[in-house]
């Protein structure tokens, strides 16, 4: 069997090469190659109708481009407060006007673009997007949400063109659209401030381009070819950047494009200098590109977010030394540490934060009831210490005493500040860790006893060298026990603030999770050195934002108890998520897929996997069928493959996150499982027809089979246009409510 | 049928002294002085520990594995007629005499030593030459890590040979499929493939791997089995059924095979039982079963119950109140309704008693005959003790302030009417009118006014709560969660009238009958289920180590170090061998796809019959390296060096196969292949000297001084652990 693309190569070969391009040439190369597949039925229309089809196929491509658009802005304005979670992309969005640094999970272009739409309609970044269900007022919301909703509306003609080109079929195209324009949880999303939207956008728009590409394939380098593989590139680029779930079609891209230059390797009339071309073009293209566009948009978001925010403490002593409003920026502090500083102590792994300590008890039960030393990620004046000799309590700062230097391998005290307790660790286990040992806040005014004494040492250097600031890899040992300190970087119970847990590990392996650095420094008795040297290159900011980042994603794991959704919810729609409004009386917007469309979609995975492997036996024995069968299954195949694939690449890697997934995730892949639905349909349907009778009837049998599909998802949606467009009025459990026999499934709550 | 009286009777037999030879050396360097040390060594006082329950009849849960391997292993004990009792407590505690060493150690110690010449097999049956085949033993043989995994009660040898007896089946079956399908022997090693397969899963859950790798290889063989147009479709029919029964059928009924025979040897109960539903718990002698025993089945109103929560975590506990009344104000300043406190009580006590009382009568006995409860039916629970009833209302809860607080409602005379009826909701119900039954019905109380529901939401109270659990009630619409079912535990028929009575009759205990039984399936599926999820601390453990250190072993594990001398026991490789069988994987990855680039342009470098040996040992043995490497990257639990040796024994699979490869087809003069087989020659020599050399490691027989433990601490990173004096 011969790969999944670029069929019909080698005949086209013949052909001479068309001069026109653009996307009229590419439709009408694609026209062409339908012909000669066979794939349509043997009454193929006349040269005289094509321009009569060609006109026909704009029009009704514009009609559904315009249904698309006429729902997702119907009622856009609606409600009029903070849906969900337009109130962290919304607050993402402000930050860019205000140009605040801020850390987030997912890559900034889909921020930044929100961002960006909201300043061009006139929002100044002042409204706060505290909590759903805050009322906008004054502030400009529609510019957000319309631009959202543009995005959104793509979708539809971009799914109507795939299915389109992958098929050759207007009705299946035509069926692909209906069921996307009326599901209603693909309408939801696009509604509000929120970056599927945008995402789902870059991942059809990759889609559509990979297929548009693929049908150019006889034509190699030619002007249409390099058109739709950089959108490709393009579009990969922007889905990335939006989200890391966008990795998926980036795989699937991968997948084709190595199918498709291992069908060209095949081919020996082409020499390896074209083939190195071949290789080239798509480096260029699918990795070059994207990665250069990814890069940028780092690039501009780092440039516009230079002011100090919410994210600094995430991020490490030198990247902070670049934002203006913290107090690393243009700073300058005595560069080597001395008995009597005031310092403040960060761990070097990411987003750990700073050694911290307050007044509070260590709860009964859970080791010794001492004060609790934790790290804290923001800053504040409990992340304050003071470096002093272990054996005496005399104030280092009396002018009278010569400044002595800290050394490696010395031992030291460290006092907090705020409370004058030492830094302290005894034979208790540490709350979480149950193999570490309990560090704690003892002592009164600086008078503890043995436990409080800790050995500074330097990474990596010999000992009785000073210790610089910020530079130097500092690891703390405790004398008696001669355990690390570091952080297990676990979250607290709320008696610890939910706070990071500080323990002291008898394990004394090397993890950056037991190394820190110093990186505030006050000492009057020094002077101070200027920290600009410290300032990263783009390339290390990049890196380190990236592993921050990664480590957020990592780290999102469900809270106690907390209701979350699972994998295998999602294809069959088993709960939705309550966008806005709880009781009877307010505005309620509940995501939930249209359940006609989701589970017919489920259905249809079904009915392909059995006909597809029917046919795939069939052909593997060898079996002899008319020409017209063999070019639908074709058909089915490899575009429905292609499609389903898609799919399977956006869907089962979810299952292998073994980390919370918020109720409502994973949409996305509605979209293309709709296209591969709408393949499915249509030439199950033409098959059917094909084989249950003669000409005339199946004709017919095909006809009432689409229209039948069309209207039962028209008619759907008009009975489940409430859930995305609000409903006030009594709840479904409530009889009297016009959704009350909607209720399909007990776990849904609208 | 008499042709034994025609012609003489002949036996001719065929004996490979090569494998005779490879499997003496293979049991000699396994089973020599198998009982020292004679001391707990490592994991084995984790696995010891179910041998003696296992002696014992006791049941347990372990989520490491299924039970073959477990059961295995204390097949060696009961052959050794041991007892079970010894308490397997720390590592290097001395065995008493009553520990059968030998015979507990034999069992993987054989696994272990079979690998060697059915590892010579393999190779042979990939049809590659005899003397890669005695390599590949060779290898297997001195292999330091092998032969430490393989002397103790552990079960990574067993695995490994599982894993190796899978593939030398499946080899076996499939160079019959050209010659005879459909006969003896092919049926054999079909059978034995999915039988061995099986036993791999059964033994570690890591199994799963190398079963979904000969999947695989089937499912491809079979691919080209369908396109093979000169067999007719019901012979493609039959030969696909075969499989499908032999691979697929078998190890499924074997694997329930495995549980029934766990279930049916432990029926005692024991430590574990807490962790399993009532149901489960009653089914086995002893424990909960002694309780339960002769309770009514139907819960009928007037009814006395103990409502265990299903979820059971943090802790199993039972639904509890007593006579406190929640704190006026709370720490943080909230107000409560200063009501009867409801908990949840992790043990068994008086006031774990509730009453299913009618709200519709005020009797609080079972009337005659019992009316009772069904699904969807109104109840009342009154608690026991202090005859207060079953109460939520709008007041936050104490730790959860989302959720409603439910009490036992106190009249105050104040404008908080009782709100205390409850709608009975049967969670695994069949029909909508099915009754409560004790123990097998999970249900779900629901609050009629609120439409709350009943819930342990996990958080602990604080000291006015005596540090019992939560219960809050959460609005229903949050969707279904175990923590909100429950079952009732202990039940009988309320008969006394009074308070009084009613009170000393709670005291008693409860009367003894019959007893009820679970399916094999409903224990299997449980047992099962609970197996997966029962997830132990993420321990941090000196030795755990990351994959990535595996493949240039730059860890270790002591196993076991003399109690007085320095004389220990290192799960240490042979370096030679782990990094020749890295470099040899990398050289067929990089030979494979130059082949592969070139066969596309129509360069054939190899004849067709070697290019398919070629993929076909690629496929099995790279193909199970990455199978049984490559997932731990995605795991989350901790992971030791041993976890590596099924990758490994692959790997070492694959070692002659390239060095034969290279010398058939890269070497192009005979001068070259004689220097390549001198290079080979040499470097077995030297990997033979390094396994010698840590033999005293290996075996821990010979106590070494402080200098020469140094002197074999060949990276920085290997910890062997010197005595100070």
């Amino acid at each position: 069997m011969p790969p999944a693309t670029g069929g019909g190569l080698a005949e086209s070969e013949l052909r001479p090469r068309r001069g026109r391009c653009g996307h009229q040439a590419a439709r009408a190369a694609g026209w062409d190659v339908a012909a000669t597949a066979a794939a349509r039925n043997p009454k193929r229309p006349a040269r005289g109708s094509r321009r009569f089809e060609t006109a026909s196929r704009w029009a009704l491509l514009a009609l559904v481009t315009l249904l698309s658009f006429a729902t997702r802005f119907h009622r856009l304005d609606e409600p009029p407060h903070i849906c969900w979670d337009e109130t962290h992309f919304g607050k993402m969005g402000s930050y860019y006007i205000n140009r605040t640094f801020f850390f987030d999970v997912h890559p900034p272009l889909g921020k930044m673009l929100i961002g960006l739409a909201g300043y061009l309609s006139g929002y100044d970044g002042t409204f706060l997007f505290q909590k759903p269900g805050d009322k906008y007022e004054h502030h400009s919301y529609m510019g957000m949400r319309g631009f959202c909703a543009f995005l959104g509306s793509w979708l539809v003609p971009f799914a109507y063109l795939t299915v389109l080109d992958l098929s050759k079929s207007l009705s299946a195209a035509l069926l692909t659209a209906a069921l996307l324009t009326f599901d209603t949880g693909c309408l939801t999303l696009s509604q509000y401030i929120l970056l599927d939207p945008i995402l789902m956008f870059f991942i059809m728009a990759a889609m559509l381009s990979m297929v548009k590409y693929n049908s150019c394939a006889d034509r190699p380098f030619s002007a249409p070819w390099w058109f739709w593989l950089s959108l490709t590139g393009v579009s990969l680029a922007g889905a990335l950047g939006v989200k890391f779930v966008g990795l998926f079609i980036i795989l699937q891209v991968g997948l084709n494009t190595i199918a498709d230059l291992w069908y060209l390797f095949g081919d020996l009339s082409l020499s390896l200098v074209t083939m190195g071309k071949h290789v080239t073009a798509r480096v260029l293209c699918l990795i070059v590109l994207p990665l250069a566009l990814y890069t940028a948009t780092f690039a501009v978001h780092f440039m516009v977010l230079s002011k100090s925010g919410p994210g600094d403490g995430f991020f490490s002593s030198a990247f902070q030394a670049r934002l203006s409003g913290n107090n690393l920026h243009n700073a300058s502090i005595p560069e080597h540490l001395a008995y009597g500083s005031v310092i403040t102590v960060k761990n070097l792994q990411m987003a750990i934060g700073y050694l911290h300590s307050h007044r509070h008890l260590y709860p009964e039960g859970i080791g010794a009831r001492q004060q609790q030393v934790t790290t804290y990620l923001h800053k504040d004046y409990n992340n304050l210490w003071i470096i002093k000799k272990h054996n005496t309590n005399s104030d280092p700062l009396d002018p009278s005493f010569p400044v002595e230097f800290v050394r490696h391998g010395d031992i030291i005290r460290l006092e907090h500040k705020e409370t004058s307790r030492n830094l302290h660790s005894h034979y208790h286990e540490a709350p979480l860790t149950r193999k570490h040992y309990q560090v704690t806040g003892y002592g009164i005014n600086g008078t503890g006893d043995s436990n409080d004494f800790w050995r500074i040492e330097v990474v990596n250097r010999k000992f009785g060298n000073q210790i610089k600031v910020l530079r130097s890899r500092i690891r703390l040992i405790h004398l008696v026990t001669g355990c690390v300190l570091g952080s297990s970087g676990k979250v607290l119970p709320k008696w610890g603030w939910e706070q990071l847990e500080v323990t002291c590990t008898p394990y004394l392996k090397e993890t950056l999770n037991s190394i820190w650095n110093v990186e505030d420094h006050i000492n009057p008795k020094l002077p101070n050195i200027s920290l600009n040297v410290l300032q990263p290159s783009f390339p290390e900011i990049l890196l380190e934002s990236h592993m921050v980042m990664i480590w957020g994603n990592n780290g999102l794991k469900p809270k106690d108890n907390e209701f979350t959704s699972k994998p295998w919810h999602w294809p069959i729609n088993y709960q939705g998520l309550r966008f806005s409004g709880v009781n009877d009386t307010d505005f309620r917007v509940y995501l939930l897929g249209n359940p006609v469309v989701w589970w017919l979609n489920l259905l249809s995975i079904a009915l392909y996997l059995l006909s597809g492997s029917i046919i795939a036996i069939a052909m593997q024995r060898g079996t002899r069928v008319p020409a017209e069968v063999a070019g639908l299954s074709q058909v089915l195949l490899r575009g429905g493959g292609q499609v389903l694939l898609g799919w399977m690449l956006h869907y089962f890697p979810f299952f292998l996150m073994g980390r919370c997934h918020p109720p409502g995730l994973g949409r996305q892949q509605v979209s293309l499982l709709s296209s591969a639905l709408g393949i499915l349909w249509d030439t199950l349907l033409r098959l059917c027809a094909w084989g249950l009778a003669s000409w005339p009837l199946a004709r017919g049998i095909h006809v009432v089979g689409i229209l039948s599909l069309l209207l039962g998802t028209a008619y759907s949606f008009y009975l489940f246009h409430p859930l995305a467009y609000g409903m006030v009025g009594p709840l479904a459990q409530d009889p009297q409510s016009p959704m009350a026999g909607l209720r399909w499934l007990d776990s849904w709550e609208f | 049928m008499w042709g034994f009286l025609k012609r003489p009777l002949v036996v001719t037999a065929d004996i490979n002294l090569h494998l005779v030879a490879l499997t003496g050396m293979g049991l000699l360097s396994r089973l020599w002085q198998l009982t020292y040390p004679r001391a707990v060594v490592f994991d084995e006082v984790y696995y010891g520990q179910y041998i003696s329950f296992y002696m014992k009849r006791i049941f347990f849960l372990d989520d490491s594995g299924p039970p073959f391997g477990h059961m295995v292993l204390a097949l060696g004990g009961y052959l050794g007629g041991f007892d079970g009792n010894f308490l397997w407590n720390r590592i290097g505690a001395e065995y008493t005499s009553n520990v059968p060493v030998w015979s507990l150690r034999l069992l993987p110690a054989l696994a272990g030593a079979l690998s060697v010449p059915m590892a010579y097999q393999i190779v042979l049956e990939l049809r590659f030459s005899h003397c890669a085949a005695v390599g590949a033993a060779l290898l297997m043989l001195i292999e330091n890590a092998l032969i430490t995994q393989s002397r103790l009660m552990l079960l990574e040898s067993v695995l490994i040979f599982f894993n190796l007896l899978a593939v030398l089946s499946y080899l076996k079956f499939f160079n019959c499929q050209k010659l005879s399908p459909f006969s003896l022997s092919w049926w054999f090693w079909l059978t034995l493939t999915g039988v061995a397969c099986s036993c791999a899963v059964g033994v570690k859950y890591m199994g799963v791997f190398t079963y979904l790798l000969m999947l695989v290889v089937a499912a491809v063989h079979a691919w080209h089995l369908i396109g093979d147009q000169t067999l007719s479709n019901v012979r493609v029919f039959c030969h696909l059924l075969a499989r499908a029964v032999a691979l697929l059928v078998i190890p499924a009924v074997l694997y329930l095979l495995f549980f029934y025979i766990h279930l049916i040897v432990l029926f005692r109960s024991g430590p574990h039982d807490q962790i399993m539903s009532s149901a489960f718990q009653a089914s086995l002698e002893g424990g909960l079963a002694r309780i339960t025993q002769g309770q009514p089945l139907e819960v009928a109103f007037g009814s006395q119950v103990t409502l265990r929560s299903v979820f059971g975590k943090p802790v199993p506990c039972w639904l509890h109140s007593h006579q406190n009344t929640y704190p006026m104000i709370y720490e943080n300043g909230r107000g409560s309704s200063h009501q009867q406190q409801v908990t949840c009580y992790p043990f068994k006590d008086v006031n774990n008693w509730w009453i299913v009382k009618d709200p519709r009568r005020h009797q609080l006995v079972v009337s005659s005959p019992p009316r009772p409860v069904r699904h969807g039916d109104m109840v009342q629970l009154v608690h026991g003790m202090t005859a207060r009833s079953l109460n939520t209302h709008d007041v936050a809860a104490p730790m959860s302030p989302h959720s409603q607080e439910v009490s036992c409602y106190i009249d105050y005379n104040i404008s908080m009417p009782a709100q205390n009826l409850w709608r009975l909701e049967i969670v695994n119900r069949r029909s909508d009118t099915e009754v409560w039954k004790t123990i097998l019905s999970e249900v779900r109380f629901v609050h009629v006014n609120t439409s709350a529901v009943l819930k342990l939401s996990g958080a602990h109270l604080p000291d006015w709560g005596f540090r019992q659990l939560e219960i809050v009630g959460e609005k229903l619409s949050r969707g279904y969660h175990e923590s909100t079912v429950w079952n009732v535990e202990e039940h009988r028929y309320g008969t006394s009238q009074e308070q009084k009575e009613r009170e000393w009759e709670l005291n008693s205990p409860v009367q003894v009958d019959a007893s009820r039984n679970l399916s094999f399936m409903a224990r299997f599926s449980e047992l099962q289920w609970r197996m997966l999820v029962l997830r132990s601390d993420d321990s941090e453990h000196k030795y755990s180590s990351s994959p990535l250190e595996w493949v240039t072993l730059d860890t270790n594990i002591a196993y076991w170090l003399h109690p007085r001398t320095s004389a220990q026991i290192h799960l240490l490789g042979n370096i030679v061998i782990w990094v020749s069988g890295s470099l040899a994987l990398a050289v067929y990855t990089l030979l494979f796809l130059w082949y592969l680039l070139r066969r596309r342009r129509n360069v054939h470098d190899l004849p067709q019959d070697a290019w398919l040996r070629w993929v076909l040992a690629g496929a099995l043995c790279a193909g199970g390296w990455a199978v049984n490497y490559l997932p731990f990257f995605l795991m989350e639990k901790t992971l030791f060096l041993y976890h590596y040796l099924p990758a490994l024994t692959f790997q070492i699979l694959l070692l002659p196969v390239v060095l034969q490869h290279i010398s058939d087809h890269l070497c192009r003069s005979q001068l070259q292949r004689s220097v390549f087989g001198a290079l080979v020659v040499a470097w077995y020599s030297s990997a033979c000297h390094v396994s010698n050399t840590l033999r005293p490691l290996t075996y821990g027989d010979k106590s070494l001084s402080p200098e020469e433990l140094k002197a074999l601490r060949w990276k920085d990173s290997w910890d062997i652990l010197i005595r100070k004096h």
